[in-house]
């Protein structure tokens, strides 16, 4: 008996430090400079999940001197608390306001710690969170557990207008786009040349498609060819200095749009297509496979539907 | 603790009696319940050449696609399909009389479950298997987009689809709209297709599916039908549990 009590105390002791380590939840947030006056605080390449809490996106930040603008506001309460505290560390200015580029829960759901300030999205992005946000938030509690303590879906509170504006010595353009989502939003600093691309770019890490319409998003890829633009940060993987990624996200989704349109000509099923064989020139994009497999359940359907004929 | 006990007692006898069943690979609590509920009668062993292909997560669970392929078996009588945690475990069940035993659908899936699929051999063995399906759940007890939209009734029955032809094989895959309302939606009542036949141009069945609420709205199916004359039209007829009749042709 005596044992027995020891080897409970033992694991409780050791369950108890287990809870410990989660407890801190601690996203380490570091900003990391791209620009001048411009930081980026990199996620990781990963998939939702109890261990990344869902820091799995790069949200940023622009010092102006009339105040601070932030770019998406991350998975989690705790996630836009946590960037608020990494922001203060760099600037002292308050923040001015707050960009949320589209409706996908890891950009928006920190907005409650940001509910003392004005967050302006698109108005699609607006009405989408309205719409999903609360089935999203569900979701993320599911896979990411208490990460997301306190966390509620909080839609933006100002429509963001397309255009060029000025705030401080920083000359911002909002340009209204879609292809990811039906509403998304880039954020191009002309002063320093970075983007802010939101999902519109992905980088070595596989593009998800879930509200996806590739021919728009091909057009809108086209439109971000074409600024004068020095520094990509996307939504997903790592900042470049170049426009490499837009060159790779044309070149899978074109071959996405190629691969559906034959496997659905050759009577594939869903379950077929999620078996083809993934070219070696994706394989070194983060999720290729699991990412192409939900493509298969997000967007085969269209391509079925243009091959079937009317039977009755 | 006497009375727990001599519960106990009665307990073991009677999960002894229940075990005589093969031990559940997936390691699933329903197994027992599923064998009792769809294959009794016949003794089951897990078999790998019972293919049963779907993501591991599902991605949407209103639309689950999966394939079954019991091709590496012969003579086979039916194969009955089931999600063991499902609201409402059977999903379809195959007769595969002139056909490959092979078939892809798409179910909803109400929360994480082993999606089986048992092939009943000449030799009077179930043959079972089956893979995890991960899901964030749902998918059973929400609306069909039809009845939300409330436009179900103007496209009820109209059927799209396409025939492969080769040498000694036709495959033919098929949309049939229907909303296949499970009946757990407060207010709206179980409503799905229940039949559908496939004979060719003489009359000969090729395959009989029976189908059941977890089906996707408007269902889309694939079968590969043993047609040597590819001048030879297969014809589809069905019905759904109201009495709405359904018939599609494929040249």
């Amino acid at each position: 008996m005596k044992k027995l009590r020891i080897w409970l105390t033992l694991a409780a002791l050791f369950s108890c430090s287990c809870m410990l380590q989660a407890a801190a939840f601690d996203y380490e947030l570091i900003p990391k400079q791209v620009a001048d006056n411009t930081y980026v605080f990199v996620g990781k390449s990963e998939d939702f999940s109890f261990e990344n809490g869902g820091n799995i996106v790069n949200t940023g930040f622009i010092v102006t001197s009339k105040g601070v603008i932030v770019i998406d506001t991350g998975s989690s309460l705790r996630y836009g608390q946590q960037m608020r505290a990494a922001i203060a560390t760099v600037s002292n200015k308050p923040i001015n306001r707050v960009y949320i580029t589209h409706h996908h829960p890891d950009h928006f759901l920190g907005n409650l710690a940001f509910k003392d300030i004005p967050v302006y999205a698109l108005g699609e992005t607006i009405q989408n969170i309205n719409n999903e946000g609360a089935g999203f938030a569900d979701n993320l509690y599911l896979m990411v557990g208490d990460w997301m303590r306190g966390t509620d879906v909080l839609a933006p509170s100002k429509t963001a207008k397309a255009g060029k504006f000025s705030i401080g010595e920083h000359q911002i353009e909002l340009l209204a786009l879609s292809g990811h989502t039906s509403g998304d939003m880039a954020v191009f600093d002309h002063t320093t040349g970075v983007l802010f691309s939101g999902d519109l770019i992905f980088h070595k890490r596989t593009l998800t498609t879930p509200h996806a319409n590739i021919d728009q998003w091909l057009k809108t890829l086209d439109v971000l060819e074409g600024l004068p633009l020095k520094v990509i940060v996307p939504g997903h993987g790592t900042v470049t200095n170049n426009k490499a990624p837009i060159r790779e996200m044309v070149d899978y989704l074109v071959w996405l749009d190629a691969t559906f349109t034959k496997a659905a000509n050759d009577g594939f099923s869903m379950t077929d297509a999620m078996r083809i064989k993934l070219p070696s020139k994706f394989q070194s994009n983060a999720l290729l496979k699991s990412e192409f497999s939900r493509s298969v359940t997000h967007l085969f359907s269209k391509y079925e539907n243009e091959v079937f004929e009317r039977v009755n | 603790m006497k009375k727990i006990l001599i519960f106990m007692l009665f307990l073991v006898p009677l999960s002894c009696w229940a075990n005589n069943l093969v031990k559940d690979p997936l390691g699933s609590v329903q197994w027992d319940d599923m064998y009792g509920a769809f294959l009794k009668g016949y003794p089951a062993v897990f078999d790998d050449r019972v293919r049963v292909i779907a993501p591991s997560f599902a991605e949407d669970p209103m639309n689950v696609p999966v394939t079954v392929d019991a091709s590496e078996l012969k003579d086979i009588k039916k194969i009955v399909i089931f999600a063991d945690f499902n609201p409402i475990p059977l999903i379809a069940r195959y007769y595969p009389t002139n056909a490959e035993p092979v078939i892809s659908f798409r179910f909803k899936i109400q929360q994480a479950s082993p999606v089986r699929a048992a092939v009943l051999t000449g030799d009077n063995i179930w043959r079972v298997g089956g893979v995890w399906v991960n899901s964030a759940g749902g998918g059973c007890t929400v609306a069909s987009t039809g009845r939300l939209a409330n436009d179900w009734m103007d496209y009820l029955g109209d059927a799209y689809g396409k025939r492969w032809k080769k040498a000694n094989s036709s495959r033919v895959r098929l949309l049939i709209n229907h909303p296949m309302d499970t009946g757990l939606v407060p207010g709206i009542p179980a409503f799905f297709i229940e039949h559908l036949n496939f004979r060719n141009s003489v009359g000969d069945v090729l395959a009989h599916v029976e189908l059941f609420e977890p089906i996707n709205e408007n269902p889309v199916l694939s079968f590969n039908f043993n047609v040597k004359d590819s001048s030879s039209e297969i014809y589809m007829t069905g019905s759904d549990n109201n009495g709405n009749e359904f018939e599609a042709e494929f040249k």
